[in-house]
C-alpha cells in the first residue's frame, strides 16, 4: 500500500454510502411516481381488513396500479399463509 | 424554429441562474439570437448575475399583463447583442404567472429569436411548472449531493408527465445532465458522489461537469457571466456545454483531481 493509499484509506468514504441510499430511496420513489396518491394508505388499509380474518404479513399483499389509454386497474393480490388450506394467492 | 430551454433542478441554489448565464451568453456569442428569462417571481437574480439590475424598468409579469410590450421589457446584454434578459418582477408573486401568459410571451419570443433560456426557480410549484412546461430541452443542474440528486430525479418526473409535449403526446423533452460544483480531489478521497456515480443513478445524456471554481464568484460579484471568463475552468466549463449542446463534439475536462494528476505524472496507476 503506498502511502498515498494509506491517506485515501484514512477519509471516510461516504460517497458509497449515499450512492446507495440514493439508490433504494429512488427505485421506491419512482415506482410510486404518476400513481395515485392514495395507493400507500390503501394498501394499509387493506391490509388491516385482512388481518381480522388471516394473519399475513406485511408484504403479503400488493397493490398494483396499471394505466392505458381507455382504462385504469387496480390489482391487489394477497399471498395467504402456508398454514392456511389456500396456498394459492387470493386475487380480488 | 425556436428552441425553448429550461435551466431546472427542483433543489435550490445547485446553479441554475448561473448556468441561465452563462449558457444563454454562450448560445449568443456563438451567433444565436437568445433571449434568457427569468421565472424566479418575487425573487429576481438573473439580473444581477447579467449585471443589468439598473436597467430594469419593465419585466415579465407587465408583459403578461399588457402593461408593457415585449421590446419595453427586454434588455439588450451590454457584452453581446444578440442577447436579451426578461427579468422577473420583484414586487409580484408566482401567482401573477399563468399558463396562458407565459404561452403567449413566448411564442412572441419565438418569431424573433433562435433559443429561448427559462432560468427556472427552486422547487416544484407554479414557478417551477411554468418554467419547464412549453420547453423542448431541460438542462438539469445536479450537484454530486444526495438531496439535490433526488430533487432532480424527481424533476425527470415531472418533465415527462406534467410539461407540454408530454399532455399532447408530442416527443418527450430531451433532458441533459450538467454536474455542477464538482470537485474531483473530493470525489477522489471517497467523500463527494462521482460522475459515474450520478449517472448510474441518473442515466441522462451528460451535456457538461462544471467544477467548483472561485470564477464564479468573481464573475457574480462584478455581474459577468462567468462564461466571458475565457481562462477560468468554470467559463471553459460552460463553452464545451454550450459547444456540446450545439452538436460539436468535445471531450470532458475538469473532472480529475490534482492527486490523480500527479500519480498520473509520476507513473503511478
Ligand atoms: N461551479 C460553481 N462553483 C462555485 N460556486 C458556484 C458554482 N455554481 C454556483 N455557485 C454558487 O452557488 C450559489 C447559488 O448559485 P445560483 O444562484 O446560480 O443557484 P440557483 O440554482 O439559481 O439558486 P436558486 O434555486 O436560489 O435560484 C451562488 O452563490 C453561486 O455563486
Ligand atoms: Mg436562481
Amino acid at each position: 500500500m503506498s502511502l498515498l493509499d494509506y491517506f485515501r484509506s484514512s477519509k471516510s468514504k461516504t460517497a458509497s454510502i449515499a450512492k446507495e441510499r440514493l439508490q433504494i430511496l429512488l427505485a421506491h420513489e419512482r415506482y410510486y411516481r404518476n400513481k395515485p396518491s392514495y395507493l400507500p394508505q390503501l394498501q394499509e388499509e387493506l391490509l388491516e381488513v385482512i388481518r381480522k380474518y388471516v394473519n399475513v404479513d406485511q408484504d403479503a399483499i400488493s397493490v398494483k396500479f396499471e394505466q392505458d389509454e381507455n382504462q385504469e386497474t387496480l390489482e391487489l393480490n394477497i399471498v395467504l399463509p402456508e398454514s392456511q388450506n389456500s396456498k394459492s394467492p387470493l386475487e380480488i | 424554429m425556436a428552441r425553448i430551454i429550461v435551466v431546472t433542478s427542483g433543489k435550490g441554489g445547485v446553479g441554475k441562474t448561473t448556468t441561465s448565464a452563462a449558457i444563454a451568453m454562450g448560445l449568443a456569442k456563438r451567433g444565436h439570437k437568445t433571449a434568457v428569462i427569468d421565472f424566479d417571481v418575487g425573487l429576481r437574480n438573473l439580473d444581477l448575475i447579467m449585471g443589468c439590475e439598473r436597467r430594469v424598468v419593465y419585466d415579465f409579469i407587465n408583459v403578461i399583463n399588457g402593461e408593457a410590450n415585449l421590446n419595453q421589457a427586454l434588455i439588450r446584454d451590454k457584452n453581446c447583442n444578440l442577447l436579451y434578459i426578461l427579468p422577473a418582477s420583484q414586487t409580484r408573486d408566482k401567482d401573477a404567472l399563468s399558463i396562458e401568459g407565459v404561452g403567449r410571451v413566448l411564442e412572441e419570443l419565438a418569431k424573433d429569436f433562435k433559443y429561448i433560456v427559462c432560468d427556472s426557480p427552486a422547487g416544484i410549484e407554479k414557478g417551477a411548472y411554468l418554467a419547464m412546461y412549453y420547453a423542448d430541452d431541460a438542462f438539469v443542474v445536479t450537484n454530486p449531493e444526495v438531496s439535490s440528486v433526488r430533487d432532480s430525479d424527481r424533476m425527470l418526473g415531472i418533465l415527462a408527465s406534467k410539461s407540454r409535449r408530454a399532455e399532447l403526446g408530442m416527443e418527450p423533452i430531451k433532458e441533459f445532465l450538467l454536474l455542477t460544483r464538482y470537485d474531483p480531489n473530493r470525489v477522489e478521497s471517497g467523500e463527494m458522489l462521482s460522475l459515474e456515480d450520478v449517472q448510474e443513478i441518473l442515466s441522462l445524456h451528460l451535456l457538461g461537469i462544471i467544477p467548483e471554481s472561485k470564477s464564479v464568484l468573481t464573475a457574480s460579484n462584478a455581474g459577468i457571466p462567468v462564461i466571458l471568463d475565457e481562462k477560468s475552468d468554470a467559463g471553459m466549463a460552460y463553452a464545451d456545454v454550450v459547444a456540446r449542446y450545439l452538436g460539436e463534439k468535445r471531450p470532458h475536462r475538469f473532472i480529475e483531481s490534482k492527486k490523480g494528476f500527479l500519480r498520473k505524472l509520476f507513473g503511478g496507476k
